[in-house]
């Protein structure tokens, strides 16, 4: 199918998305758009509302009102061809510990429907450094290990959008350097990603534009380049501040 | 668009795995994808049907135990036994198969994929269904030792499967309800056995008939309501499980 073209011609287009769940308003009139290949960081405190517009953009979750479209397909309408370009990984890894990370693969990969998928899986394990255990149980591997393979499993059907939930929720340091490794190569494909985070450190270093959600509405946002360097903490206060 | 989304970025195309066009290819592919993933991690872990299994036999010898009648009794009661040890092990399965797919995110992986949410309805209620069916076929013959009675009669076994579909299926789409839930091992049951009645009494009248060798024609009235009751649960788990699963 597809998509209609868009004058915008942009990746993510959110318009005036409210999201209630009963009595509570979450998400109020929130605006958002991504251009192709742009990776931004959406930043913002507990309960701003971060999860579940990813989870809307994921199309897990219906909007209450409003308008969003991934890809040029509209949601809920066309949740079976935006899921086709997604990719999501989040703080839990969405894989089976009781299967191999082959297996995990083999199973989403039929589940896409792939063509090609022994190679496609040969080639993502290699991409997140994981092809030496690819016939070891994920319960066996460590918590950086099941988040490069959620990564590995997000990516293989080779989507144009990724999602990233706190990714980095729970990994040590070393574990969150080979993660930012992996993150940098999803981006450099070409990718437009869209990452949740606390880590202002580390969202400087990877991403192309800073958005803080609060309130439920995007409260300010500044590229790379309009902000100088290491003043994003300050960009950040002053965003929830207003 | 993708690809020249990507181009207009100036970023490099890498190769776009192709997904197939035929929805019906796909949607088979998807359920015998989790029919595979369930059986494989079932016959890693057995977490699930050891419980189920366990449970099963505790329950048909705490009852040999506590009916001490004679065989004509013992007949009379067989059914009633069986379902109530099926129905019970059968929660206890049902629960475990949806937690395992909440508790590592696991049901949004599933959610995420571009498949019809029915796909992932027919796949775990088919796994569902094998591992109940291979309880019950352990729990037959070690209740025919301890009872000392014949159960295996063609009828029967036809009566069983269809029990088994119906609770499984009305089952299965309970289960994705009550697993959203904190007291999701408790709200299974309080919603599965009263949807389930219907069920379960077609099933202990057709299958006690069975058993006393009545007529056919004295027992084809619950049977064909049981087949009602399947394709009605099967049809009505179908239509909603879409709205069931996703918020």
């Amino acid at each position: 199918m597809t998509p209609p073209l868009l004058p915008d011609n942009n990746m993510i287009t959110v318009k005036k998305l409210v999201k209630r769940f009963g009595l509570k308003t979450i998400l109020r009139g929130l605006d958002f758009e991504v251009q192709p290949g742009e990776f931004v960081a959406l930043l913002g405190p507990n309960g701003a509302g971060k999860t579940t517009f990813l989870r809307i953009l994921a199309s897990l979750s219906r909007p209450s009102l409003g308008e969003v479209r991934v890809a040029g397909f509209r949601l809920p309408h066309d949740a079976a061809q935006v899921r086709a370009r997604l990719g999501v990984v989040s703080h839990l890894p969405l894989l089976y510990g009781d299967l191999s990370a082959d297996e995990n693969l083999r199973f989403y990969g039929r589940m896409y429907n792939l063509a090609n998928l022994e190679e496609r899986m040969t080639e993502v394990l290699d991409m997140v450094g994981l092809e030496h255990r690819r016939k070891d149980l994920v319960r066996t591997f460590s918590r950086g290990m099941q988040q490069r393979l959620a990564i590995g499993r997000a990516v293989l059907h080779d989507p144009d959008v990724m999602l990233f939930d706190e990714p980095y929720t729970g990994l040590d340091q070393d574990a969150s350097s080979m993660l930012d490794g992996v993150l940098k190569t999803v981006a450099a494909q070409g990718r437009t990603v869209v990452m949740t985070s606390h880590d202002l450190a580390r969202a400087e270093e990877l991403a192309t534009r800073f958005d803080v959600l609060s309130r439920g509405v995007i409260a300010a946002s500044a590229t790379h380049k309009q902000l100088k360097k290491s003043n994003l903490l300050a960009f950040y206060k002053q965003a929830l501040a207003n | 668009m993708a690809d020249n989304i990507r181009k207009a970025a100036g970023k490099s195309v890498i190769t776009n795995q192709k997904f197939s066009t035929q929805p019906t290819g796909s949607f088979i592919k998807a359920v015998s994808a989790i029919v595979w993933k369930d059986l494989q991690a079932e016959f890693r872990s057995r977490e699930l049907f050891s419980a189920m299994l366990v449970f099963s036999l505790l329950i048909i010898l705490i009852f040999n135990f506590a009916l001490e009648l004679d065989i004509k009794t013992r007949q009379s009661v067989t059914a009633g036994v069986l379902w109530a040890t099926f129905a019970f092990a059968g929660t206890l399965g049902l629960n475990r198969s949806m937690a395992i797919e909440k508790d590592r995110g696991c049901l949004d992986g599933l959610l995420l994929a571009p498949v019809d949410r029915s796909a992932i309805f027919f796949g775990k209620v088919i796994s569902n269904l094998v591992f109940m069916l291979i309880v019950e076929a352990i729990v037959l013959p070690v209740y025919s030792v301890l009872y000392n009675m014949n159960l295996f009669q063609p009828g029967l076994m036809i009566v069983i499967l269809l029990g088994s579909i119906g609770y499984v299926a009305v089952g299965t789409l309970l289960a994705a309800m009550s697993v959203q839930t904190r007291t999701r091992d408790m709200l299974l049951p309080i919603l599965l056995f009263p949807v389930a009645i219907p069920v379960l009494l077609s099933a202990v009248k057709a299958s006690s008939g069975l058993l006393a060798g009545v007529p056919f024609e004295e027992v084809q009235f619950p049977i064909n309501l049981l087949i009602a009751y399947d394709v009605i649960f099967v049809a009505v788990a179908f239509m909603t499980f879409e709205n069931i699963v996703e918020e």
